[in-house]
């Protein structure tokens, strides 16, 4: 399936250049494209995968190999672009030597990606065999196959693209990401294991290898004297970080564990990078040359490369440290900081020759504090999810490279003497050595280290491409049994890796090593291991002792006395760890109570999963699955969270609503930009809006059947339109009049029509305003087409029924046709009436608008507007308008809609009526001045209405009162938003 | 060991102490000589408070203790209720609390639990918490060791609400407190072993 996908992959990029280089040769240059197509698809794969392939690994150097030893294929590939445009102009040009480096490079990730994917489709499948084998296996697959293609293989792990780019990614990502407080609790076993163990596998190694070539057991064609077999024992003896975290992220053992083997093949690296160089320079100048003050130097060489290499990451950290104290204008950038730096340490310390490894993960253990702190928690995640996509990315290339590399005949000068014996010795001396310094150190460890854990350290000893990389860099001409090593090197790494790889977690398993419990601190844990902290520094001090408790809590203090003070921000160096702790607990319990359907505004049903949480889960494979299992029910997968059906809506709608209610002034404000924006369109919009105001008025009136509803009602609108609140009390006792003035039906669904092209433009704007869920709208009963984000939204409010997920905007897809839904609805919705709407909304809001002073003065317009807008001819009394609402206005269903809203709300509301009559008591005040210019124009087409709508002909009316120039209202309209 | 012995028979119960803290006579010897360091005095018992003049207590001699937030709820879990002096032998079994865990040990003194038993650490840094002896951490007495721990750092409030939750989080029975089982219960999954022992001298 794998081979599958990568093949389909290639011949797609392969094929891609078909046409200019396959075909032209075949056909001439005069002809087209389209016949050679057919021709050379049944062709490529065996002859063109290659084709593509050969560019992969370094880029550059690579491509000139492969140009210069591929004399067949590539050289096509490189003069067809040239010869065959013979005459005149392409339309169409075949730029592949331009993009192809860039393009080779991205699919070599896409194909790694995919790759992945693939692994994980078969969960039984991935547990058992680690990622890194599969990977290694595809890179088996796709050597042989550039093999089979090629005659020969011009892949492989290229060292210089590995330690300067491969490897920074990952050992930056563990060093950021490195436990300090474990990885200092354990730093006696780690600095052991790292230096003595592998000083003792190197000797112990070489020594014994050239004792095997002394005894014959090693062919005589390895060319090999004693320093071939030490320079060899060095590098073959490092455990390599790579393979360790590939293989031991997936056992899970427990931390202690984990952080000693994984510390260990991060700090052996000083220890390789030395004897390596040291053995290197002593192979160059011969052994009869080396002199006594030699070996003095070799030693100091290490403790200058290794102290040095710790130095120059200490000091990129604080300059990290401090560079991101002052990034608060420039947020984002803040990742870019935290990369740069942590990269430019391992360059600096490649530059010097010193310890890379040790350099960039010290920089990574040192800022992470500071970092963490100063920078944004978006910027935390996304250093987090770029350095780790990073370095993931980059082990799957190692290991695809590690496969590829192996497939290659010149490589396998293979002596089994040699291969066998080497295998023997490191996995004997990598047990004895950790037997025998366990043994030492548990004389000094709090926690002794059981034979388990031995078992497993020494089992997990694997070697990867830090070994390969270097033997592949040695120079053949110094070293004769270069190939030899090669191999050896490369059936090493294939055995750790796959063998060990696949059988440590059975091994695990069966001798029930302590697993990792991924489960975050509770707040108890979090204080009580501080007080713990404090009683052990505490008696360390009473009892006279200056232990690693004493000079922990020395460190603390000066950390906290000047290095705290230097690099954190001053906001944030008040913090206190604690509290931060604490909010986490809480915000990851919210969440947690969120996604269980939880209801954030009850609190009554908030539980504290973090205490449910304390079972364990050991088999925690990635952060999704931890939060899937954790029992706290935490889940971040956006889908599941989406399908979650019933009370989620509710809570959805609710919290919707919350939301929409506190953005009310953003939107506000949005208002007024929007009207000045809208205005210079003239006239047509005072009229919309006009007819809109009308058509909320009757809208409101129809639910006056009662008193108190409308009061309700006046209050849940009382911010948009405190206007009304007023007049419609005087509206009352007219009522019955202006339900006489039958109105047009039409006259909404005409101007929907008319306007239509109109809306696009404002398109955009309205968006931020048009109204937010409506939990009173039932869709059923609402015509599809119909403006629908006009109703109900006054009306709002959290008590009212959830009517489902179509009320809900971001859910839009799931109802049928998104009946209110803001987007949508802009489309739907006659743009006249959102115009008006919209309008209405900002000249309520805006204390000068027009219409609202001339409508107390004429309580019959609106009864009027509420009549034509909406009510169909047929329509009656005023109760019974649910009945009647079948016809068409959108508008009309907003009656009924409003009134179960308006009855749930009523208690509430009859509480808040008086502070909401006062609320709007500085509007209508404030509306009176502009008001006061204007209320001439508006009264008249009111008034007019109600004669020519009684009159019979209630389009025409309705049309001249959508038409009637308000004049004047205009003007004062656009500023009056500006004036709120 | 002969000169080691000679001089810890000087101490008072030396053997019995070794037998029943696990520590060897150097330990022993050793923390005589701190002991003796610390008793001003030379009474043979460590005071919590002079009683005549309330000068500083013996324990004020530890410089570093002065900076250590909670050193004197640390210290006060030293003397056990009501009393106001330690002598050497309960000096050396409270410190015997902090002994890292022997595996083969608890083994033969299976019959009665060995002071260094993460139980018996867990009952230490309880009684640190729990001032007045009543067997439960209550909220009070668990924002004073907050307070001291976090001090000028965060406010009342925060402390408030960090208390509020850590006592809702662990208390089982809903009492308002913490009692030591509900006290134990929060931390099982802690390494009590590793992240209450230090590492005595030998």
């Amino acid at each position: 399936m794998l081979l599958l996908g990568l093949t389909l992959l290639l011949t797609a990029a392969a094929a891609a250049d078909l046409p200019d280089t396959g075909a032209p040769p075949l056909l001439g240059p005069g002809l087209g494209f389209s016949p050679s197509v057919s021709a050379s698809a049944s062709a490529p794969p065996l002859l063109l995968l290659p084709q593509p392939r050969p560019e992969y690994g370094a880029p550059g150097v690579a491509l000139a190999r492969s140009a210069a030893e591929e004399p067949a294929v590539p050289a096509e590939e490189e003069e067809g672009p040239h010869h065959h445009h013979g005459g005149g102009y392409r339309v169409v040009q075949w730029e592949w030597s331009y993009v192809q480096t860039p393009y080779i490079i991205a699919i070599w990730l896409l194909v790694a990606s995919v790759a992945k994917i693939l692994f994980h489709f078969s969960q039984r499948f991935t547990t058992v065999v680690p990622e890194s084998c599969m990977l290694i296996l595809l890179g088996l697959v796709l050597g042989g196959v550039v093999l089979i293609a090629n005659k020969k293989q011009l892949y492989q792990l290229e060292p210089a693209l590995f330690f300067l780019f491969l490897l920074p990614t990952i050992v930056g990502d563990a060093g950021y990401f490195m436990p300090a407080r474990l990885f200092f609790d354990n730093l006696g076993a780690i600095l052991t294991y790292a230096v003595v163990g592998t000083l003792w596998n190197a000797f112990c190694t070489g020594f014994c290898l050239y004792a095997a070539k002394l005894l014959g057991v090693i062919d005589e064609r390895v060319q090999a004297d004693l320093m071939d077999f030490l320079l060899f024992g060095a590098l073959i003896s490092a455990v390599d970080p790579v393979a360790v975290l590939a293989v031991f992220e997936e056992v899970h053992v427990n931390d202690t564990l984990f952080i000693i083997v994984f510390g260990e093949s991060l700090v052996n690296d000083a220890v390789t990078v030395v004897l390596y160089k040291v053995y290197i320079s002593f192979v160059e100048v011969g052994v009869e040359n080396v002199q006594t003050a030699d070996y003095f130097k070799g030693v100091a060489s290490f403790l200058i490369v290794s102290i040095g290499g710790t130095l120059v990451g200490l000091v990129f950290a604080v300059i990290l440290g401090f560079i991101t104290r002052f990034t608060k204008k420039v947020r984002i950038i803040e990742p870019l900081f935290v990369f740069l730096m942590v990269y430019l340490a391992y360059l600096t310390a490649e530059l010097f020759s010193l310890s890379a490894i040790l350099s960039m993960t010290f920089c990574g253990i040192g800022a992470n504090k500071y970092v963490e702190a100063n920078i944004s928690q978006k910027s935390r995640t996304t250093v987090k999810y770029t350095m780790k996509t990073l370095a993931s990315i980059a082990e799957t290339i190692i290991f695809i490279f590690l496969g590829i590399s192996a497939v290659d005949k010149s490589k396998w000068a293979w002596d089994t003497g040699l291969v066998s014996c080497t295998l023997v010795f490191i996995f004997v001396f990598r047990a004895a050595g950790v037997i025998g310094q366990t043994w030492v150190l548990n004389r000094f460890r709090l926690v002794p280290l059981d034979k388990i854990d031995q078992v497993v350290m020494s089992y997990g000893g694997l070697r990867g491409a830090v070994a390969f990389a270097l033997v592949v860099l040695l120079d053949g001409e110094q070293v004769k049994a270069k190939d030899y090593f090669v191999a050896t090197t490369i059936v090493v790494v294939f055995f750790t890796v796959m063998f060990q790889g696949l059988t440590i977690k059975p091994l695990v398993d069966w001798l029930k090593v302590p697993r990792s419990t991924s489960r975050k601190p509770t707040i108890n844990e979090e204080i009580h291991e501080r007080a713990f902290d404090h009683i052990l520094t505490a008696v360390e001090d009473i009892a006279g002792l200056q232990g690693y408790h004493h000079w922990r809590d020395k460190w603390e203090q000066f950390d906290k006395n000047y290095l705290s003070k230097l690099l954190l921000r001053k906001s944030v160096y008040r913090k206190s760890e604690l509290w931060e702790a604490y909010q986490k607990i809480n915000i990851r319990d919210a969440i947690s109570v969120i996604d269980q359907g939880g209801n954030v505004l009850t609190s009554a049903r908030l539980s504290l999963p973090s205490m449910a949480s304390r079972a364990s889960f050991p088999e925690v494979t990635n952060v999704t699955n931890y939060l899937r299992e954790n029992g706290s029910g935490v889940c971040l997968d956006l889908q599941v969270i989406d399908n979650v059906p019933g009370a989620k809506v509710e809570e959805d709608t609710e919290t919707h609503h919350v939301l929409a209610e506190n953005l009310y002034k953003p939107r506000r404000r949005y208002q007024s930009h929007y009207s000045r924006h809208f205005m210079p369109l003239g006239e047509k919009e005072r009229q919309d809006r006009e007819v809109f105001q009308r058509n909320m008025k009757s809208r409101m009136e129809t639910f006056k059947s009662t008193r108190h509803k409308r009061h309700k009602k006046e209050r849940s609108l009382k911010k948009r339109r405190g206007s009304d609140a007023k007049e419609d009390g005087s509206d009352k006792p007219r009522r019955n009049v202006s339900w006489q003035d039958k109105n047009p039906v039409v006259v909404p669904v005409e101007s929907e029509e008319e306007k239509g092209e109109h809306s696009d433009p404002e398109k955009e704007e309205d968006v931020g305003i048009t109204f937010v869920a409506r939990k009173a709208e039932t869709p059923k009963q609402r015509p599809k087409s119909v403006p629908a984000a006009l109703d109900g939204s006054p009306l709002a409010s959290p008590s009212s029924p959830p009517s489902g997920d179509s009320h809900l905007p971001w859910k839009g897809s799931v109802g049928s046709p998104p009946p209110c839904v803001s987007v949508e609805a802009n489309k739907i919705i006659p743009v006249d009436l959102q115009q008006a709407w919209n309008q209405s909304i900002s000249s309520l809001e805006s204390i000068s608008s027009p219409p609202v002073p001339a409508e107390p003065v004429h309580p019959r317009v609106s009864a009027l507007s509420r009549l034509g807008g909406p009510r169909p001819a047929s329509y009656t009394p005023p109760g019974s308008t649910a009945g009647s609402t079948s016809s068409i206005g959108a508008q009309v269903l907003q009656g009924p809609f409003c009134f179960p809203e308006r009855n749930k709300k009523e208690e509430e509301e009859e509480e808040e009526e008086g502070g909401a009559v006062q609320e709007m008591q500085p509007l209508m005040s404030s509306l009176r001045p502009p008001g006061s210019l204007m209320p001439p124009p508006a009264p008249p087409p009111p008034g007019s209405a109600p004669g020519q709508a009684g009159g019979g002909n209630p389009c025409v009316y309705l049309r001249s009162l959508v038409m009637a120039p308000s004049p004047g209202s205009g003007e004062p309209h656009s500023r009056g938003p500006t004036q709120l | 060991m002969g000169s080691s012995n000679s001089s810890v028979n000087n101490i008072p119960n030396a053997q019995e102490l070794m037998q029943e803290t696990g520590f060897s006579a150097a330990h022993i010897l050793r923390l005589h000589e701190r002991f003796e360091f610390l008793d001003k005095h030379k009474c043979g018992q460590l005071r919590l408070v002079d009683r005549p003049t309330n000068q500083p207590q013996d324990f004020g001699a530890v410089q570093e203790l002065a900076l250590n937030p909670i050193g004197d709820s640390i210290i006060s879990a030293f003397f056990s209720p009501g009393q106001e002096t330690v002598d050497f032998a309960s000096f050396v079994r409270i410190l015997a609390h902090f002994r890292p865990t022997d595996r083969n040990q608890s083994r033969d003194g299976a019959q009665q639990e060995p002071a260094n038993s993460s139980i018996r650490k867990l009952k230490f840094a309880f009684q640190m918490y729990d001032q007045d002896r009543d067997g439960k951490i209550s909220r009070a007495e668990l924002l004073q060791v907050l307070r001291a721990m976090l001090g000028i750092q965060v406010t009342e409030e925060q402390l408030q609400s960090i208390a509020e939750r850590a006592i809702q989080e662990a208390d089982l029975d809903r009492d308002d407190a913490i009692s030591f089982d509900e006290f134990r219960k929060s931390l099982e999954k802690v390494d009590i072993d590793h992240k209450m022992s230090i590492r005595f001298l030998r």
